[in-house]
């Protein structure tokens, strides 16, 4: 990779004035980041790491029933922390990658680079969680943007993420054997008010809201409530691990997994 | 170049770095601490697995300088202090865990990891735990074998196949 400049601030503040200089690109765990410079797909002019600022650390429960994760909290401590505050999260962030990927990757990187693989997606938008950052607040719903795309302005940090603690949910990931990313993850939540379906890995344009799955599961959350539904194909990504068409069936397929998981 | 230092198998350390030092070619190139190995670097592998603060990661897909200061513990550091081998590797040259042997080093680090966390794992939670190491030779049958068997583990009843 080419070389960069390196820092490592301790505050938000200090983070925020470092990703001013010109090309800045902040570092989570690195996990993608890395290889992609490796490529030299990415050449930033300086990096500045995320990791060693207290304040984005760390997983607690907020007093309105959210857990509030810190931006720079690697997948395994969310994986051990949100076990017994929302196992679903914790069982999504504990199938990210492999063991020492979960040591490194952080939430607010993978959030950041929205892969449209990428397990965490699904679970933000399928709880409606608040994307915090530097500066404001963002809704789930209006964060996601389109593949590798979201509403974060150049040098905005995710500084938490709050995700609202469900009366039910589960995470069913169709893993791509070689990548291990999802070929398709859905995340299925039940609250109060209804249910939530976001499905990540399958969409061109990214992690997506399944409103018909959505409406059927909020009359009557069980997998029979989905038998009459199909998801179309056409925006489906088609590669050599799997057709658009096959991709809409999984959608389904493991919609119907999660909400009998989470049942 | 910065000089960077931490402490790697107890002892602390300094190498000239630049910004762009991987901890794997920090501690190959510039502690000369050649038993971490470097296989894909494209952090698919596991080769280069190695403990950061105690917590496995992938060296060749963490900047040296993001761990300055932290204590690091590499395959050197895996052996006992008379200079036999440690639990797990024993247990790898006893159920041939390996044959080129190009993997063992994160195979190793990888095990102790799981079993500092998981001290008694099953077979499924050992083959779960090595997601993230490949190997070409083994199948991966006698490195599952030879995990269990450090975990003190009966694995009279696992069979080569």
């Amino acid at each position: 990779m080419y070389n960069f400049e390196f820092t490592k601030p301790t505050t938000i503040a200090d983070a925020v004035a470092a990703l001013k200089a010109d090309e800045a690109q902040a570092l989570g765990g690195g996990q993608t980041l890395l290889p992609t410079m490796k490529q030299r797909l990415a050449a930033p002019s300086s990096l500045v790491s995320l990791t060693a600022i207290p304040e984005m650390q760390g997983v607690c429960m907020s007093d309105a029933n959210e857990v509030c994760v810190g931006g720079a909290t690697p997948h395994a401590s969310v994986a051990i922390h949100a076990a017994t505050m929302f196992p679903a999260l914790a069982a999504l962030a504990n199938r990210i990658g492999d063991p020492a990927v979960r040591n490194r990757g952080t939430v607010g990187g993978s959030l950041a680079n929205n892969d449209p693989s990428a397990c965490y997606p699904a679970a933000a938008l399928g709880t409606g969680a608040t994307i915090k950052t530097n500066t404001r607040e963002i809704a789930a719903d209006d964060y996601f943007q389109g593949m590798f795309t979201t509403a974060l302005e150049d040098g905005e940090i995710i500084t938490e993420v709050r995700f609202p603690v469900p009366e039910k949910a589960n995470y069913q990931k169709f893993v791509q054997p070689a990548s291990r990313f999802a070929l398709v993850g859905v995340f299925v939540a039940k609250y109060a008010d209804g249910a939530r379906v976001a499905v990540t890995g399958a969409s061109s344009d990214g992690v997506f809201r399944w409103a018909e799955a959505e409406a059927a599961l909020s009359a009557d959350f069980s997998a029979g409530a989905l038998a009459g539904l199909a998801v179309p194909g056409g925006d489906m990504i088609s590669d050599l691990h799997g057709s658009g068409e096959y991709r809409a069936h999984l959608v389904k397929v493991m919609t119907g997994r999660a909400v009998t998981a989470a049942a | 170049m910065t000089k960077v230092t931490m402490t790697v198998n107890g002892k602390s350390v300094s190498a000239d770095s630049e910004a762009r030092t991987l901890l794997s070619e920090f501690l190959r190139e510039g502690l000369r601490l050649t038993g971490t190995h470097v296989g894909c670097d494209t952090s698919q592998c596991g080769a280069c697995v190695v403990h950061v603060d105690g917590l496995a990661v992938k060296s060749c897909t963490v900047l040296a300088q993001d761990v300055a200061g932290a204590e690091v513990r590499t395959i050197e550091g895996m052996a006992n202090a008379d200079g036999s081998l440690g639990v797990i590797q024993q247990a790898f040259q006893d159920h041939h865990g390996l044959q080129c042997g190009f993997c063992t080093p994160g195979m190793v680090m990888t095990a102790a990891s799981l079993l500092k966390d998981n001290p008694k794992p099953t077979e499924h939670e050992v083959r779960e735990y090595l997601e993230g190491n490949i190997c070409r030779c083994t199948g991966y049958h006698n490195i599952v074998k030879a995990i269990m068997a450090a975990s003190g583990q009966d694995v009279s009843a696992i069979a080569a196949e």
